[in-house]
């Protein structure tokens, strides 16, 4: 039992890495990217095209692929979000939603219904493991993803609150009129935040590929674990979303010793539970719950 | 009229939408009919068509006129086929389990919308996928569905393909046309002033009096026994059922599709709407993933630049109107009069832009 609550909780590792960006860019931009999983699953794609192709190992890899997902939030930003975000905030929606829909069907074009895996390039790092004490086993590339959330998320928090362009993002977050009269960029305090979320959805992308498989298909469920892992752990800082990964995993984990299909519906459940009680207990509603106070230290 | 020339005459219609609501009569007559002359494939062919006109006209009820994108609108049509089987193997007339599918999607919604409707915008959508993808995994769960495997719709093997597929069409045809009706007779009365009062503006709508949440909730519970029907019916076409197909996110892909194209927030729109996707269905089906790509490009590119859609555009430039559920407003004695919502323009009228 204690195994499982261990790997539970470094499997929300890997969910927090992929919520900080879609909650990022809500916080941000008040736009819930449905493209996010798509973007991920390319990111993961790209990656396996330059190990299997190029044989570029994955972690170099991502010396290319980070800046090109960094040059698709940009553009995503300029050209999509931006334009559609003047229409109402209905129209973000079935933007990025026709993106993922295209995304996802142009990797299945070009890549086929294959499942493909990372884990044949990077060696030993996909099943070494040490032993922890009462005789447990831990992956080395899980801790290496719960430590890579933890600078991830950490890193977020300082950049937002000690640099001056971490503040103006968060300025034109608060208000981007406002913002706008002392100084502050708002088009391109958007542009990078929206840079900085893809590179976050790189790694997710990245790290999708190494512990498991994926195929062309596969955005949609690490949408939706992004977004439950975002709303469970919604308490007000960054670290909320770690703790909203780790949730959802050990629901997960426990679920699926109770059925086989009780690791997909246990995530469900946990997330339902969880709304409900927070909407029925509080008048805040998901979206004072789920815009992640960067700014603020819990 | 004999109305003063002093007060402003209120027009409900015009004479385009007159000759269009006897042209609709018309069509529906022929369609009610059509079954005698055309070919088995093409009377299918009909059926489908059918069956996306009242998902274009019930998502664009949801998202045009309620303001709520869902992109979990699958939930409904799953459970509407899956509804159809249950009751067609507790042994009720499969025809009749249909309908009766409809209603008990309905009576799900209700309570699902006193919790859902309470999330807003991009949550709201999102929320919604959850909902679909845990309900697709609970439906699974089910021994009568096998998991993936699926199962059948068994009990409509005793009657004879011609009177199967002519009775489909039938209540196909009838579904949309009473979906269609009831949506129009909502959209003209007091619900659609409330409506279109949420829809400009949520808080200033409640600070009148507008009952925002019960409006919000009747679109929903609509929108979900709409689409619940047309999940029985499709099921009725293709026999068996495959949650897998059913729970797909497709199926709300193509509602947005025809929504986004033919004019969220239009009435006709969601009717043109579905006849292009109908269209291109037929043409390019057939040319797999790239016809998908097509359809998100096409989404994307309708958001960005056509937002108001085809019938928006339309409505935009020439002011047509032809199953107007608004009022216009006409002061004969002053020509800068004001409409809302009106049908064709003339020199005396000038129109509010409306917000898609």
């Amino acid at each position: 039992m204690s195994n499982q609550i261990v790997q539970g909780i470094l499997l929300g590792g890997y969910y927090a890495i992929i919520a900080c960006g879609l909650s990022f860019m809500f916080s941000v931009m008040r736009i819930i990217n449905l493209a996010h999983g798509s973007l991920a699953v390319f990111s993961a794609y790209m990656l396996w095209w330059l190990a299997s192709r190029f044989h570029v190992p994955p972690f170099l890899g991502l010396l290319i692929v980070l800046p090109l997902m960094a040059a698709i939030g940009w553009a995503l930003q300029r050209f999509l979000l931006e334009r559609s975000a003047r229409g109402g905030a209905l129209l973000p929606i079935l933007t990025t939603f026709g993106l993922a829909v295209v995304i996802d069907n142009m990797l299945f074009e070009q890549f086929g219904a294959d499942t493909r895996s990372l884990a044949p390039f990077i060696g030993s790092l996909s099943y070494d493991s040490w032993e922890w004490p009462g005789s447990i086993y831990v992956g080395k590339l899980a801790v290496m993803m719960f430590m890579t959330a933890m600078v991830l998320l950490g890193g977020l928090q300082l950049f937002l609150t000690r640099t001056r362009l971490g503040r103006s993002i968060r300025a034109t977050s608060e208000d981007p009129d406002t913002a706008g009269l002392v100084g502050v960029d708002a088009r391109r305090a958007n542009a990078i935040a929206a840079s900085i979320a893809m590179v976050t959805v790189g790694i997710a992308g990245a790290f999708l590929g190494m512990r498991a498989t994926f195929d062309p298909y596969a955005g949609t469920p690490q949408l939706l674990f992004a977004f439950e892992a975002a709303v469970i752990g919604g308490a007000g800082s960054l670290w909320g979303t770690l703790i909203g990964g780790i949730v959802l995993a050990l629901a997960q984990t426990l679920g699926a010793q109770v059925h086989p299909q009780g690791f997909l519906i246990g995530g469900h459940a946990v997330f339902l539970i969880v709304l409900f009680v927070r909407l029925s207990t509080s008048g805040l509603g998901l979206r004072g719950l789920l815009s992640l106070r960067f700014g603020k230290a819990s | 009229m004999s109305v003063p020339s002093a007060m402003p005459v209120i027009e409900r219609g015009t004479a385009t939408s007159r000759i269009a609501a006897i042209a609709v009569a018309l069509i529906i007559a022929l369609l009610a009919i059509a079954p005698q002359f055309l070919s088995a494939g093409a009377v299918d062919r009909m059926t489908a068509l059918f069956i996306y006109v009242i998902l274009a006209a019930m998502w664009n009820a949801l998202a045009g006129f309620g303001g709520l994108v869902s992109v979990g609108q699958q939930v409904f049509f799953g459970l509407g086929a899956y509804f159809a089987i249950r009751l067609a193997d507790a042994g009720l007339n499969p025809f009749a389990s249909l309908f009766v599918s409809g209603i008990v999607v309905g009576a799900v919604s209700w309570p699902l919308s006193l919790f859902m409707l309470r999330l807003k915008n991009g949550e709201f959508a999102i929320g919604m996928w959850v909902i679909a993808a845990l309900t697709h995994l609970l439906v699974n769960l089910d021994r009568l569905v096998q998991g993936e495997t699926g199962t059948s719709l068994i009990s409509l093997n005793v009657y004879d393909a011609g009177t199967r597929r002519a009775t489909i069409y039938w209540l196909a045809l009838a579904s949309m046309t009473a979906l269609l009706a009831i949506l129009f007779g909502l959209l003209r009365g007091s619900t659609g002033a409330a409506i279109r009062a949420i829809r400009d503006n949520e808080d200033a709508a409640a600070s009148v009096g507008v009952r925002v949440t019960g409006t919000k909730r009747l679109l929903f519970v609509l929108a979900a026994f709409g689409i619940g029907i047309a999940g029985a019916l499709w099921l009725a076409t293709s026999i068996t059922f495959q949650p897998k197909t059913y729970f797909n996110v497709q199926w709300t892909a193509y509602m947005i599709f025809m929504v986004l194209v033919g004019g969220i927030g239009t009435f006709e729109g969601a009717i043109l709407g579905a006849l292009v996707f109908f269209l291109i269905e037929t043409w390019f089906g057939g040319t797999g993933v790239w016809y998908l790509v097509g359809l998100g490009a096409t989404a994307v590119l309708f958001s960005l630049f056509l937002p108001r859609g085809l019938w928006g555009t339309v409505d935009e430039r020439f002011g047509l109107r032809l199953l107007p559920v608004g009022y216009r407003v006409r002061l004969p004695a002053n020509p800068e009069s004001q409409g809302d919502d009106g049908a064709a323009p003339s020199p005396q009228t000038t129109r509010h832009q409306e917000k898609a």
